[in-house]
């Protein structure tokens, strides 16, 4: 479950990777910032009137991925293109501290934002017993909804024509514009795309743990980032498989140490020493550099 | 010479009306006056005139520096706060300055800086409550320890390139903070006591008595061990740049394959950079600690981590007087306009991301690599 949760945020840190070279940082802030326009909607939704669980949800929902795109959009457009040609540190500063601005903006700005806020139970909360296991059905919905959420992103990419240029431009930016493809505009798309998938993982983050709080996207967005790392920068099931693979370790340490905290030690651990040992991850990162 | 001394002396009253004054609206006007006369001096070609002349006379320049520090110091002598924001500054400086070795010479990205700064610290904290090392010792075992625990985080850091090498130091300050916390043998969340700094006999932490009537801070010792420190380190940071060592450091930065090729041993110098930089901030910490005396786990954030990575950017990557002067604004600032101090992480961000769009070389960019020194002075 947890594994849904970080193999969304791996996948966009992949895909903003993939396509520009770019590490954005901000990544899991914007997840975060997801939740809270969320929780807002929500909010919102009810004070409007509007009473059935599942319309709330899908206003949350899509309210949040819509305006998550948007921003992911502008961030493109204001932020990341004009620092194209700069060192690539420059631009996993301005992203940090775009990040940084974020979650102060929301701290400072949302009401009572320095609190964690509970987020509202909008799905069934009856469970299933399976043997000695007991299936929550929220957490069997959100799984099924990340992992199609995923393979929409799979088709979409693989097997349309938006993602044909979303490749080519990954592939070989001047070739593509020569091939008359925009060059801008299909990076503000694939900056929507990556944001709204934010988005929608910090939406379920918000169901799952029934909370939400401005400081959630810092970690998440190091957790995502280790997990993209560790599957490979620049694929996407090497990013599905760095999610898993980091909410398994998780676990892991969870159970093995008397002390659960040091769950995120062990993992942070785990993920240097496999960077240590397999510097471009699990799936490599098949890359030309030009001397 | 003159010019050195006007520069010295004008920057000395600068300093010296941003610690003192207190009314708000004064402040900001003056940080706006100091930014803009520094581009304005840049404009002019001044800066540059200026820099050259104080790097032909560096002796000269570096005591009449220090003079006036001290000399700022003892004009404050009765504020506890001016003297704390002081010394604060000078031992973030010092930290800085082991940072702009890794980030500004030698290319290597560290977003642990706060991380290895808290290592200082929390080594002066158990050296000094369980053992008895003395304290100087036990400054230099904070440095130690912090290169100690650099070098060993270094070897993923040179498996890696660019990105990866930062996610790994990332990963590293989280994994500090959150082991501080659940951790406690070394305080837990709650932190640990540190005893004040206690020299040949001399405890730093009693008031300061000198003659009749005239009563120091006891801040005013540790200004004076934070401005040596800071001193030292800025010494030791433009002698390296200048020397053969920086010019190896400048080549792994600029082009790692290209210097590979030549023959220069990349991993050498990487973590020569790495090791030396933490050192450096391990000594900061061990003395902040003990001019503090009470440390815990939530000083040393990935936010504070930023904060040294903005002040190095803000003053200008690779030259160490932009590190000071950013040092100073970025410090001073928010204690003193309290009405931004809520707001300065995000403040913060935003200088930063704004520098990075519209003049990525800093306040203070750092000069062009005086190869033949003669050429200069026709």
């Amino acid at each position: 479950m947890l594994g849904v949760i970080y193999a969304m945020v791996a996948v966009g840190f992949t895909l903003f990777f993939g396509v520009l070279d770019v590490i954005k940082f901000s990544h899991g802030d914007v997840v975060m910032v997801g939740a809270f326009v969320a929780l807002a909607a929500v909010v919102g939704g009810q004070g409007v009137g509007v009473i059935s669980s599942a319309l709330l949800l899908l206003l949350a929902a899509g309210t949040a991925m819509l305006a998550m795109a948007v921003l992911g959009a502008m961030v493109a457009r204001f932020l990341v293109l004009p620092l194209r040609k700069a060192p690539a540190l420059n631009t996993l500063l301005i992203t940090l501290m775009l990040g940084l601005a974020l979650r102060e903006a929301i701290r400072l700005f949302y009401p009572n934002g320095s609190n964690p806020k509970p987020f509202p139970r909008l799905l069934p909360t009856d469970s299933y017993a399976l043997g000695s296991m007991s299936l929550r059905v929220d957490s069997a919905l959100l799984f099924v909804t990340g992992l199609l959420a995923i393979v929409i992103v799979h088709v979409v990419i693989n097997r349309t024509r938006l993602g044909l240029a979303i490749r080519a431009v990954a592939q070989d930016p001047e070739t593509a514009r020569v091939m008359g493809v925009n060059f801008e505009r299909i990076v503000m798309i694939t900056f929507g795309i990556g944001s709204a998938l934010a988005a929608l993982a910090g939406v379920t983050n918000g169901l799952y743990y029934n909370e939400v709080n401005f400081g959630m996207g810092l970690l998440l967005g190091v957790i995502g980032f280790s997990a993209a790392v560790v599957g490979g920068l620049g694929n996407i099931y090497g990013a599905i498989l760095g999610g898993f693979l980091f909410a398994a370790l998780q676990t892991v340490g969870a159970v093995w140490f008397s002390v659960p905290a040091y769950k995120d030690v062990f993992a942070f651990a785990a993920v240097i020493v496999l960077m240590a040992w397999k510097p471009t991850g699990l799936i490599a990162e098949k890359s030309a550099e030009r001397v | 010479m003159l010019l050195v001394t006007l520069g010295i002396i004008a920057s000395a009253i600068v300093v010296l009306l941003f610690l003192e004054v207190e009314a708000q609206w004064k402040i900001a006007a003056l940080a706006i006056s100091v930014v803009a006369a520094l581009l304005a001096m840049e404009k002019t070609g001044l800066r540059a005139r200026m820099e050259e002349a104080s790097s032909r006379h560096r002796t000269f320049s570096l005591s009449l520096a220090m003079a006036a520090i001290l000399a700022i110091a003892g004009a404050l002598h009765e504020s506890h706060f001016a003297l704390l924001m002081l010394a604060t500054v000078a031992l973030y400086a010092t930290a800085c300055l082991g940072l702009t070795i890794q980030f500004g010479y030698a290319g290597i990205a560290n977003f642990a800086g706060a991380a290895f700064f808290g290592i200082g610290c929390y080594t002066a904290a158990v050296l000094t409550t369980h053992t008895p090392l003395p304290h100087l010792l036990v400054i230099l075992a904070g440095g130690l320890i912090a290169a100690l625990i650099g070098s060993v985080l270094i070897l993923p850091i040179l498996r890696t390139r660019g990105h990866y090498a930062a996610l790994i130091t990332i990963a590293f300050g989280i994994l500090f903070k959150t082991f501080l916390e659940v951790n406690d043998t070394l305080g837990g969340p709650q932190g640990l006591k540190v005893s004040g700094l206690n020299i040949l006999g001399w405890s730093f932490n009693d008031p300061i008595r000198l003659g009749e009537g005239v009563e120091a801070s006891f801040y005013l010792s540790y200004v004076v061990v934070a401005v040596l420190l800071a001193a030292s380190a800025y010494i030791v940071v433009k002698r390296l740049e200048r020397s053969w060592i920086g010019l190896n450091f400048d080549a792994v930065r600029l082009d790692e394959t290209a210097a590979a090729v030549s023959g220069i041993n990349i991993a050498r110098w990487k973590i020569l950079a790495f090791v030396f930089g933490n050192f450096l901030a391990g000594m900061a910490g061990a003395v902040y600690a003990m001019m503090i005396g009470y440390i815990a786990p939530n000083n040393f954030t990935f936010g504070d981590s930023l904060i040294l990575v903005s002040i190095v950017i803000l003053g200008g990557l690779g030259n160490p007087l932009g590190v000071i002067v950013a040092a100073l604004l970025l410090l001073v600032l928010p204690e003193k306009l309290q009405i931004i101090q809520e707001y300065r992480f995000l403040l913060y961000a935003l200088l930063v991301i704004v520098i990075l769009l519209f003049r990525p070389q800093g306040l203070l960019p750092r000069r062009l690599r005086e190869y033949f020194p003669q050429w200069s002075r026709e």
